[in-house]
């Protein structure tokens, strides 16, 4: 019944019969999704992944410095530095999320031209890149405080040392915040 | 991903421990230490340090015994705060950690008995570290296999007799290869449980167990030679990992002195380079060199993170310290000042 049923379809000018009809609605589906969806899934990532990020790191840093303070207190407040190296990976999160919903206007629901279209992905994509490497931001600031911390304790003078190496790593947050600007300053809905 | 997660159960501890170990005594205190010239300057000098005012026997008695409790105590105190404080694999590590002081427990309690001695003073000279609730009853056993079914089923140690009962009495030889063959099974059973943990942890850990399985098989070469042990028997006893295994093994098995056995070692890295350093050939310069070895291997492992080799290294540095302390005050209460800075390793 099979092969009967596979000569008659492929008889038509598909050659793979009735197969291909189901594959090409798979192909259809992402341009059925409205481009408000995309730019406002984009702008859900950009925030949450950040603040992942960012917890992840504070709370591998937060237990390292906890311990470490208990035999030498000195190393508290200095330590805090990590912290608010992990903190500042959200608010990149927090600042590109608001200027990405900053950019999605009203508009006609159905019809949608290209610029609309454009900026969909656009912010969808620049999300995930913003999002993402806040993510991996926040967690290696986070391991090299903890290392950072525990350096302190033991010698005062590597806290500096270890802190250029936090910051280098901070540096990467900043690389998909100002990727995640590059690639959306043309996203512009309604209009 | 274990550098991310690692913090999650057992930083704390780590930090804590991290933080034990720059409070151990360094070549300052020492230095003071060693100018002390009684016992009471030394309790005033340890005041300063992490060990504060010691409390117990010593307070009252000056003897050295009292002041090794005293400082003991502070190493179980620590010990205990950081079993608190972990939770899953740290745990089932540290209390893999207290297995050797429980075999050797467990040893002294019934090699004791054999010279009818009575059970609480033998409790008393027991390593903290190694205490279980069964301790006390192990008097009743008289051959292994009543050793094992009526006290030591129930406890922690019950998986490493696998294999190893049998019918004999309790004598001192016996006891000697029981302890053996308990250490051979623990060594094992640590590995394959940092094995599972993986990671950095079973990367260092390895290093240190091998080293710790090549060690008792020197010791079981040289302290078995003169008695009636068969090389079969020994070959039995040696265990199933470390740098000397097998071909190590086979050339200690019949070694008859220290000097054959530095033959063999000096064919296997990285006894080959430890033992280049020196020219002296008895037992003692071979134990010398392997502690050297093992406190440069502690001291290594606290250069990488989220691992559990520390704790272990931090155990040993904390039992050599106290080795240390009680050096330095038995040549003090002997009047042996020369001799002080032999003894002492850091």
């Amino acid at each position: 019944f099979f092969f009967i049923h596979l000569a008659l379809t492929m008889s038509s000018e598909n050659p793979f019969g009735f197969e291909f009809e189901n594959f090409q609605r798979l192909l259809d589906i992402p341009m059925d999704i409205s481009p408000y969806n995309y730019a406002a899934t984009g702008t859900g990532f950009a925030i949450a992944l950040s603040v992942v990020g960012a917890a992840w790191g504070i709370f591998i840093t937060g237990a390292s410095l906890l311990g470490g303070a208990v035999k030498e207190p000195r190393i508290r407040t200095k330590n805090l530095i990590s912290v608010i190296f992990c903190e500042a990976v959200a608010i990149y999160g927090i600042i590109l999320s608001i200027i990405f919903s900053g950019k999605m206007e009203d508009g006609d629901g159905t019809n949608f031209t290209d610029t609309d279209w454009y900026s969909g992905f656009a912010l969808f994509n620049g999300g995930l890149t913003v999002g993402g490497c806040n993510l991996v931001c926040g967690i290696c600031v986070g391991i090299v405080g903890a290392a950072c911390a525990l350096a302190d304790a033991q010698r005062p003078e590597l806290f500096v040392k270890i802190l250029v190496v936090e910051i280098f790593g901070s540096a990467l947050g900043l690389f998909g915040v100002i990727i995640g600007i590059v690639m959306t300053t043309q996203a512009k809905f309604g209009g | 991903m274990e550098m991310a997660t690692f913090n999650l159960k057992d930083g704390y501890p780590e930090a804590i421990l991290r933080g034990y170990k720059g409070a151990l005594l360094n070549a300052a205190d020492y230095a003071l230490l060693c100018q002390c010239e009684n016992l009471d300057d030394v309790k005033m000098h340890l005041a300063s340090t992490t060990y504060g005012t010691l409390r117990g026997e010593v307070e009252s008695h000056n003897t050295t015994t009292a002041l090794i409790e005293a400082c003991t105590a502070k190493l179980v105190e620590e010990f205990e705060y950081l079993q608190c404080q972990s939770e899953g694999p740290l745990y089932e590590f540290l209390e893999m950690c207290r297995i050797p002081h429980m075999i050797d427990n467990v040893v002294l309690i019934v090699s004791g008995c054999l010279h009818n001695q009575h059970t609480p003073e033998l409790l008393e000279k027991c390593h903290p570290l190694g205490m279980f609730e069964q301790l006390a009853a192990l008097a009743v056993a008289s051959n292994m296999q009543e050793l094992y079914q009526l006290v030591l089923i129930d406890t922690p140690l019950a998986k490493y007799f696998e294999g190893s009962l049998s019918r004999e009495d309790l004598t001192e030889m016996h006891l000697e290869i029981m302890r053996n063959m308990l250490y051979k099974s623990w060594i094992e059973d640590f590995h394959g449980f940092c094995g599972r943990v993986g990671g950095t942890t079973r990367q260092v850990m390895s290093e240190f167990l091998s080293f710790e399985a090549d060690r008792r098989a020197i010791a079981i070469t040289l302290n078995s030679v003169g008695t009636d042990l068969t090389r079969e028997d020994k070959r039995g006893l040696f265990c199933g990992m470390g740098a000397l295994h097998p071909y190590g093994h086979k050339d200690l098995a019949p070694a008859e002195d220290a000097d054959q056995v530095l033959k063999v070692l000096s064919g296997y890295a990285p006894y080959n380079a430890i033992l280049s350093l020196t020219t002296a050939e008895d037992d003692q310069a071979i134990d010398d060199l392997l502690s050297n070895h093992e406190l440069d291997l502690c001291r290594g492992c606290f250069t990488q993170q989220f691992h559990y080799g520390i704790f272990w290294a931090y155990i040993k540095l904390k039992e050599q310290e106290i080795r240390n302390l009680m050096w330095i005050a038995e040549c003090i209460v002997q009047n042996m000042h020369n001799r002080i800075h032999d003894g002492v390793k850091y």
